[in-house]
């Protein structure tokens, strides 16, 4: 029975669609790129606009969830149905997809939808149909590139161990270079074209951060200045040897020891990495590391309910900037409910071991209940006039000490899984 | 397996949640001119006195609900006015459309709903699981009721909720607290009335007996309590009784809504038509009829150009004329079991032959007819069919482009809800006499085999399944095919045919309770 309770989540995301005002911002660029070919009356847009976003949603996002499913449930071979049907639930109401999508106004979902299904198949070793899908993600969306450590080193890890290695490389070469080809054709004829495709697609001009993002360049610009102490080139470089350097733990593991699980820590891995570590991130750019995280939701439970909580808290400023708090609240309201379903079911049913009055959990109920608080502080009260920016900064910095907990569970968990146990200064156990 | 109190609260309370979750999303959708009536009338009661709420003319919208609704918005008034005063003022605030009226107004639907919540609860806490869940889904997330309540803009999630608590005193067997309700609700909306002589027979029967002695006293009691109600409520009224009255009772409104309810005047009315038609092609003369029937009835000409002209008081007499086989079944065995089962029945023949039915007014069967449909394989049978009509036949009522998606969903979600949840409570099972209940699970069959077991599974015969593949038809017609077709001619067309469609079914719905009643 519980079973057709997904077919409700098509029901959300119309609503926060179809009830909100958009907004302009993301909205007027794409619709920018719409009327350079379609004529049509302001009313009529609204509604066509949101009327696109619901169906690519429908025709890619959802497909790819099913697929992920049956993957996923054939390999772990376990799981009732109506467990099977509660992580499909969960994973296509994910909050901040439904928000930043038909609230916000993106088309994150085929990207995201394309990314999961290049999941999906990896899981049931299709590799050659991973990686087209995942190019064909990669050129909707550049974020994608936060997943490409990830695949990159699962799959190689998985070349090494086949008989060919070189060859099954190389296929998986030809493969992307293919779908890349493809997909760039029209602006393939002139070198010019193809560069200026390129420097729309990255531009560096615009600094290594912007706004309140919960990210380590942001968080700790409130002591070392970043932007007044170097120059964009060498925080470019910065940010890069940093993003590697973060990514490098989870990938070392999967190209030693690929498994799909491992796999499925590794795009969470890799995608908080760069989330953290990388240059010019929106705070909407949560998204690519909360998808992997709903993927793995069945696993660990708790910790990922955190996880969604402070993804959505740390885009609290910018739903209030749209004007969609209540959504916001709604959605967060629907979250609590599902995750706690009256049969209470998989919830309690792991206890991950540790005493539930350890000094840990108590530090997080605090900053739980902390952060509660500044949402409703950050509606009512103003800001003192020297720091103008106060509650988003504390708002940032609230999330980010959890971003980084997590990003040291998660990679704790990655490297447990294998086996093993590399630098015991990585190996506290977070929870 | 029989739950505890604490926990079916908390699952009951889970749903309410979930609920209330979809409706807050829905606060900014489309919102009727129910909406300003609701407004004013917060205005109404909490910027002037008692004497002249019934008089008041600054707006079209007057009173004309019976006064504990008045009472209910002046209570709510009280709240309005601290969110923000422009709402309960009477000039400034009309047609008041900022953010504050709307969520406010919004959120005391929804946790007026809390009253239909303590009903179901009453009535739910005693049945099996699965039949608990199942009256649950029926009813917290009934689509229509979203529609009416949290779109469309109406306070019947807590009217409907008196009604359940009502008819869970009279299944408890007592009696008083049924009759009491009833009079409570009948305050609140006079509407309700139409179920009256069913409680009116049944509590005669039923509480009043035991001897002449003992009988009168009973009839006295309850005489007393629910004038006593009745007095709290128009008392304060007294000396301006006729103006209430006469606000309360507006027949000059004429014998349709703008949009045609499906009941049976619909087809009385096509049926004139197309007599006339035919009589005009034979060559009679036939007079064109001055009214018509969208308008209100002007004097006494009748806008009908064969058939006799149909007056309140007919249409009156034709719903106590369709009430009396209940009624004397009633008066024969009145036994607790059936109460919701008659009382859905009447407000089904309120709403087939009432004088200008909106058609809203189809909750008021739709709703309780979920208490009876848990009950057996039939009766899921029949509900399905029919929740899925009226909330069809709702449609209209959200005419906007951007609605359209969520009432589709809405619908569908339910529908499968209720399928899903019909299935796991109906399953198949296997002992040897089933074979001839195979026969009764046909929907056309008139056989009602009044087998509340569970043998059989859930299945819609052929056609259940035609009547939803035409509601496809019919909305793809109007949606598509009419404005590609024809264009801006006849517009009026496809919302005749889901009047139509849906006023088969209700006619069909009406037969088969009938039936069942009688077969009881």
């Amino acid at each position: 029975m519980f079973g057709l309770l997904v077919r409700w989540t098509v029901s959300l995301h119309s609503y926060s669609g179809a009830g909100n005002p958009p907004k302009f911002g993301d909205y007027e660029a794409q619709r920018h790129w719409m009327e350079i070919t379609v004529n049509l009356p302001a009313q009529d847009w609204k509604l066509l606009m949101r009327f696109t976003v619901l169906s690519s949603d429908l025709l890619i996002f959802f497909p790819s969830v099913l697929y992920f499913i049956h993957a996923y449930y054939d390999v772990h071979s376990r799981g009732r149905k109506a467990d099977v049907a509660w992580h499909i639930l969960l994973i296509l109401i994910n909050p901040c997809l439904v928000l930043i999508d038909h609230g916000h106004f993106q088309y994150n979902c085929i990207s995201l939808g394309l990314a999961l299904a290049a999941v999906a198949a990896i899981l049931s070793q299709r590799d050659l149909l991973a990686c087209v899908l995942f190019c064909l993600s990669l050129n909707h969306k550049q974020m994608s590139t936060y997943f490409a450590p990830a695949f990159f080193s699962h799959l190689l890890g998985k070349c090494l161990r086949r008989k060919h290695p070189l060859l099954e490389i190389s296929k998986l070469g030809l493969v992307v270079l293919g779908t890349f080809a493809m997909v760039w054709w029209p602006y393939l004829h002139s070198r010019d074209a193809a560069l200026q495709v390129l420097s729309r697609l990255a531009p560096f001009e615009r600094g290594i951060y912007e706004d309140y993002v919960a990210n380590f360049w942001c968080t700790s610009s409130v002591l070392i200045k970043w932007k007044r102490l170097f120059p964009t080139q060498s925080l470019r470089l910065f940010s890069m040897v940093a993003t590697i350097l973060a990514c490098l733990p989870s990938m070392i593991q999967q190209i030693l020891a690929p498994s799909s699980k491992g796999f499925l820590y590794g795009l969470l891995n890799s995608s908080l990495s760069f989330y953290l570590f990388s240059f010019q991130v929106h705070e909407k750019s949560i998204l690519l590391p909360l998808l992997p995280a709903t993927l793995l939701a069945m696993e660990w439970p708790r910790p990922f309910k955190l996880l969604t909580h402070y993804a959505l808290f740390s885009m609290f400023p910018l739903v209030c900037r749209d004007n969609l708090i209540l959504p916001y609240i709604a959605l967060y309201a629907l979250c609590i409910f599902l995750y706690h379903p009256p049969g209470g079911r998989w919830d309690d049913s792991k206890r991950q071991g540790s005493t539930p009055l350890s000094l840990v959990s108590v530090l997080l109920t605090l900053a739980y209940l902390g952060s509660l608080v500044l949402h409703i502080v950050y509606l009512t009260v103003r800001p003192p006039e020297r720091y103008p920016f106060l509650f988003e900064a504390l708002i940032m910095l609230l999330s980010f000490s959890h971003f980084v907990l997590f990003a040291f569970h998660t990679n704790t968990k990655q490297w447990m899984l294998s086996g093993h146990l590399i630098g015991s200064d990585k190996g506290k156990k977070q929870h | 397996m029989l739950q505890n109190h604490p926990e079916i609260c908390r699952h009951l309370l889970w749903f309410f949640g979930v609920a209330a979750c979809v409706k807050l999303l829905l606060i900014p959708s489309y919102h009727s001119t129910d909406f300003e009536v609701h407004r004013h009338w917060l205005a109404l009661t909490r910027s002037l006195p008692l004497s002249q709420w019934y008089s008041d003319e600054t707006s079209p919208w007057t009173l004309d609900y019976p006064p504990f609704f008045a009472y209910f918005e002046y209570f709510l008034s009280f709240f309005a006015r601290l969110v923000d005063p422009q709402i309960v003022d009477v000039h400034q605030g009309l047609n008041y459309e900022a953010d504050t009226v709307v969520y406010f107004q919004r959120i005391s639907v929804i946790v007026s709903d809390l009253c239909l919540v303590y009903g179901i609860y009453r009535l739910t806490r005693k049945l099996e699981a699965k039949k608990r869940v199942a009256m649950w889904i029926l009813v917290i997330w009934s689509p229509a009721l979203v529609i009416v309540d949290h779109m469309h803009f109406q306070y019947n999630g807590f009217l409907l909720g008196l009604l359940m608590l009502s008819i869970s005193y009279l299944q408890d067997g007592r009696d008083v607290m049924g009759g009491f309700l009833f009079a409570v609700l009948l305050c609140f909306k006079h509407l309700f009335a139409v179920a009256g002589p069913v409680y009116f027979v049944y509590l005669l029967r039923h509480y009043c007996r035991g001897g002449l002695l003992k009988g009168l006293g009973r009839l006295a009691a309850m005489g007393t309590v629910v004038v006593a109600v009745f007095a709290a409520a128009f008392g304060p009224f007294f000396y301006h009784i006729q103006q209430v009255i006469s606000r309360m009772f507006p027949f000059g409104r004429g014998l349709c809504h703008a949009y045609w309810a499906p009941n049976f005047w619909v087809f009385y009315i096509i049926l004139d038509k197309g007599l006339a038609f035919l009589l005009k092609k034979f060559g009679i003369d036939i007079p064109t009829p001055a009214a018509s029937f969208t308008g209100g009835l002007v004097g006494d000409s009748s806008p009908f150009a064969v058939l006799p002209q149909v007056t309140p008081l007919s249409t009156l007499i034709m719903v106590l004329l369709a009430l009396s086989p209940c009624l004397v079944k009633i008066w024969k065995n009145p036994h607790p079991g059936s109460v919701a089962r008659w009382i859905s029945y009447a407000y089904t023949c309120g709403f087939l032959f009432g004088w200008h039915v909106h058609e809203k007014a189809s909750l008021h069967f739709v709703i309780p007819l979920a208490i009876v449909a848990v009950q057996s394989l039939e009766d899921a049978q029949h509900y399905f069919l029919l929740s899925i009509a009226t909330c069809y036949s709702l449609f209209p009522l959200l005419y906007e482009a951007q609605e359209y998606p969520i009432k589709v969903v809405l619908l569908l979600l339910h529908s499968m809800l209720m399928w899903f949840g019909f299935s796991a409570k109906f399953s198949k099972v296997k002992p040897p006499t089933i074979s001839d209940n195979k026969k009764t699970r046909k929907k056309g069959s008139s056989s009602s085999s009044s087998r509340s077991g569970e043998e059989g599974e859930f299945v819609i015969g052929w056609g259940g399944k035609c009547y939803i593949i035409g509601i496809v038809i019919v909305e793809t017609w109007g949606q598509l095919l009419h404005p590609y077709f024809l264009g801006d001619k006849l517009p009026f067309a496809p919302l005749l045919l889901i009047s139509i469609y849906c006023g088969v079914e209700v006619v069909y719905s009406w037969v088969w309770q009938l039936k069942r009643i009688m077969a009881d």
